[in-house]
């Protein structure tokens, strides 16, 4: 199940959002976010459809891929769904036994629901375009700064670069021990609290040992291939700012603009209603 | 002076327990003294524990002498301002496939090893062509190592090893966690390397089968070198193989036992072919039949 | 007594873009006390297929009957099915996680439901029967060597005191001699104590040593199944899905395509070597 999760998976293929600069997609992605918190009427939604749909096309990763990633996201979703749903206060439209739907509440799930999807698939258009390596490079490069107070930035973005190769290896390791102790006649789901802990012993033992073993294995090879550290290294893929960037940070400008315009359009339009 | 010298090399592994006292002593490498020639493809057999990895390792400058030395093209492996380019010179690859690839794309992991030598970008994906073509992994360049075989994750670690322009490779059972089919392709890969571009291949294993190719083999047992010869040398001593606790082909072994039991058939036979050979002028003189 | 397999069919991930048959309609039957060789390369399915045999994957169709009953069926126990059929994964030692050799091997009959005591006494048992030395039993199962550790992992699933042990290359990763101690060591089991044994392995060597019957996975199907003899005819047929004979069957192959009466049925050195002598007319003077 766990590998089913699209969220933080490379989709290899070739696009612009491919070739983009993990910095200029780090920060568009930021941008998305918080335009969608802003957000707060239906010209808000439309406009931030609009630049979605454009970057999911321009990434030519297939919706329906992007899609699947939502699954993991469902029960939250359906979650906050319900909750704004039938606890907003407002004009009731009808109600089902104690629980009132209201006009207010539609909207606000509906917004929720979009606001959510929407967090979803542009953090993973971001993902899916971003190989692990270069969305560490970019945190790295964009958060340099913090050298200078002593954060060893390309230790952690090194770790983390690390740790997305590795999960696939050790939760297919984790199946595999679980099994073996299945086979073993362990009991993983009986039981109450304490006897389920209790049963995780001899899946978390050799799990960690063989992590610590991978680990060592790593380390020394890491070492075997000159691997001293973030001091005089060279970037095969250096980051590096080209035209398609500087056009991405104007479109984000110029997006955000929009957004901002069309949040404040109806207290606009209001006033200019009572002036006139 | 062969590319890799080793001269009175002993290595102990010491165990302490807490408060740092020398718990025991495991003599790993007991006096040993090697020459390797530049270009040359040697197999390196022994049991576990006599002491074959621990070689490897000194190679690479992983690991640190006891006691004598070793030399990698002429640089003492203990001076610590030396390390860095005896491991260019000298590069390793490990048993476990998954255990040694860093990157999460094939071509960023073989870019791995001249980003950190600090080699200029242009020249780092002229080399990550040039090694993924050499190992011939040139289509899988965008694919991510966990969707590899382990045939070809081995060959992505060579291609890592292969983007540093070493003058050698050790190899140390790179075979051991792989099905036939890989093992072969490691196999011809490394010899195609030794053979077309020069490379000097240390082999690590356990399979007879990878070392009839090789042109010298050394057998390790208690630290030491027990034999040292062509593999036709070392597979006519079966008995001696066999008190070493070694395997020898199928092949081997029954020219061997048909050997002994009176037949005309010469020893150090390492393939089907030349057995065939052999036995085909015996066996149709012998048994009154024609060919 | 014995495990059916009826028209078995697995497919990963069904529904989704990733679908994948890993088995495809496979059938046979093995009575009790066989010693059978599963061989395959990579993705030919058959650790799927073993772990059907104890339950650990249930098949998407077909049936499995373990001494008659229907492992899928009803009220059917896997567990007890799993102390009967006992399974030991490849690089067994990574499951270990016991502070001693003898509470790791403990284990398994714990979890049946034995008393300590019961428990420790299977345990010893087990031990002895993988060829623990009893100087081995208390300690720390990390500090044993590769191929002891690898004897240990082996000792506890015995100690489920199982009819039927399925072992997927139990020899992986060890040198020549930890290999053949192994490979020994089960097949003892077998005479002993009349286990049926099925030995998954990519050596056919190691497999014509031991095994009396093949059964040959490609691409989730079962491709051959019979004597080693009777599978090896097939060499040619091998060699298309990746796989080989044993040296010394070519070697038979050769001589008789160079008009030799050479018997073609061997498959180890020590049948090619009597096979060969007596071409030579040799067998009386040994």
């Amino acid at each position: 199940m766990i590998r089913e999760i699209t969220i933080g998976q490379y989709y290899p293929i070739d696009s612009v959002l491919h070739r983009m600069d993990p910095r200029t997609k780090l920060f568009g992605t930021m941008v998305f976010i918080v335009s969608l918190f802003i957000a707060d009427n239906i010209w808000n939604y439309v406009i931030a459809t609009v630049f979605l749909a454009a970057a999911i096309r321009l990434s030519r990763v297939p919706l329906r891929y992007m899609v699947k990633g939502l699954k993991a996201v469902l029960f939250l979703l359906l979650i906050s769904v319900s909750f704004n749903l039938f606890l907003t206060e407002g004009e009731e439209i009808f109600r089902i036994w104690i629980l009132r739907v209201t006009k207010e509440g539609v909207r606000t799930a509906g917004f929720m629901a979009l606001r959510l999807i929407y967090l979803v698939v542009g953090s993973s258009v971001m993902t899916l375009t971003t190989t692990p390596n270069q969305l560490t490079d970019g945190l790295e490069k964009s958060l340099g700064f913090l050298k200078k107070i002593h954060v060893p930035i390309h230790e952690i973005s090194m770790m983390m670069s690390i740790a997305l190769r590795f999960i696939p290896i050790l939760v297919e390791e984790t199946d595999k021990i679980m099994k073996a102790q299945m086979a073993r006649g362990a009991d993983f789901e009986s039981g109450n609290l304490i006897q389920k802990a209790k049963s995780m012993v001899p899946l978390f033992v050799p799990l960690f040992i063989s992590a610590f073993r991978r680990a060592t294995d790593l380390a020394m090879a890491m070492e075997a291939r000159c691997y001293h550290g973030g001091e005089g290294r060279t970037r095969m893929k250096p980051l590096r700012y080209r035209r398609r960037d500087l056009a991405a940070y104007l479109t984000y400008a110029l997006y955000l603009g929009c957004m901002i315009a069309a949040r404040l359009l109806p207290a606009v339009l209001d006033q200019k209603i009572r002036w006139l | 002076m062969g590319i890799i010298e080793a001269a009175g090399l002993v290595f102990d592994y010491i165990r302490r327990d807490e408060n740092d006292n020398i718990e025991s002593v495991d003599r790993a490498l007991d006096h040993l003294d090697v020459q390797i020639e530049k270009g040359s493809f040697v197999a390196i057999l022994g049991h576990n524990g006599s002491g074959k990895s621990t070689l490897a390792k000194h190679i690479n400058a992983i690991l640190c002498p006891t006691e004598g030395a070793v030399w990698v093209s002429g640089m003492d492996t203990r001076e610590d301002d030396r390390i860095w380019e005896i491991r260019k010179r000298a590069g390793m690859v490990f048993q476990n496939p998954d255990n040694q690839i860093i990157g999460n794309v094939v071509e960023e992991d073989v870019g791995f090893g001249p980003e950190n030598i600090g080699v200029p970008t242009d020249e780092i994906w002229k080399r990550v062509d040039e090694s993924l073509e050499a190992v011939n992994m040139t289509a899988f360049r965008y694919k991510s190592p966990n969707k590899l075989s382990g045939g070809q994750k081995q060959r992505v670690a060579i291609a890592g090893v292969m983007a540093m322009r070493p003058e050698c490779i050790i190899l140390d059972e790179p075979t051991a966690m792989l099905d036939p089919t890989g093992r072969k392709e490691v196999i011809r890969t490394v010899r195609e390397l030794n053979r077309k571009e020069g490379i000097t291949v240390i082999l690590i294993t356990h399979y007879m089968e990878e070392v009839v190719h090789a042109d010298r083999v050394i057998v390790m047992e208690g630290g030491r070198i027990a034999m040292d010869g062509t593999p036709r040398d070392i597979f006519s001593r079966v008995e001696e193989l066999k008190s070493l606790r070694l395997d020898v082909p199928q092949v081997t072994e029954l020219a061997y036992e048909l050997r002994k039991a009176g037949l005309d058939v010469p020893e150090g036979i390492l393939s089907q072919e030349e057995l065939l050979e052999c036995l085909l002028p015996v066996l149709s003189g012998g048994s009154g039949q024609s060919i | 007594m014995s495990i059916r397999a009826e028209a078995l069919t697995y497919i990963y991930n069904e529904g989704t873009a990733l679908e994948q048959k890993a088995l495809d309609n496979v059938s046979f039957e093995i009575p009790d006390g066989q010693f059978v060789g599963l061989i395959g390369h990579t993705g030919s399915g058959k650790s799927t297929l073993i772990q059907h045999l104890n339950g650990l994957i249930k098949p998407t169709s077909g049936k499995i009957y373990y001494n008659g009953s229907d492992i899928c069926g009803e009220g059917y126990r896997l567990k007890d099915l799993r102390s009967k059929v006992g399974l030991v994964f490849q690089y067994p030692e990574h499951q270990l996680f016991e502070v001693t050799v003898l509470a790791d091997v403990c284990y398994g009959p714990r979890n049946l439901g034995l008393s300590e005591e019961e428990a420790a006494e299977r345990a010893r048992d087990a031990l002895s029967l993988a060829g623990m030395k009893e100087k081995y039993w208390n300690q720390s199962p990390f500090d044993l060597s590769g191929g002891q550790k690898r004897r240990v992992a082996i000792a506890g699933v015995l100690a489920m005191q199982p009819e039927v042990l399925i072992l997927d290359e139990p020899t992986a990763g060890l040198d020549p001699m930890g290999r053949d101690e192994i490979l020994e060591q089960i097949s003892r089991l077998h005479r002993q104590r009349g286990m049926t044994i099925i030995l998954v392995s990519h050596s056919m060597e190691d497999v014509a040593e031991y095994a009396d019957r093949l059964m040959v996975m490609n691409r989730g199907r079962l491709a051959f199944d019979g004597t080693p003899r009777q599978v090896f005819e097939h060499y040619r047929e091998l060699e298309e899905i990746g796989l080989a004979a044993p040296q010394v069957t070519y070697l038979a192959y050769a001589l008789r395509e160079h008009g030799l009466d050479m018997r073609t049925d061997v498959t180890t050195v020590k049948e090619a070597r009597d096979a060969i002598l007596e071409l030579a007319g040799m067998k009386g003077k040994r």
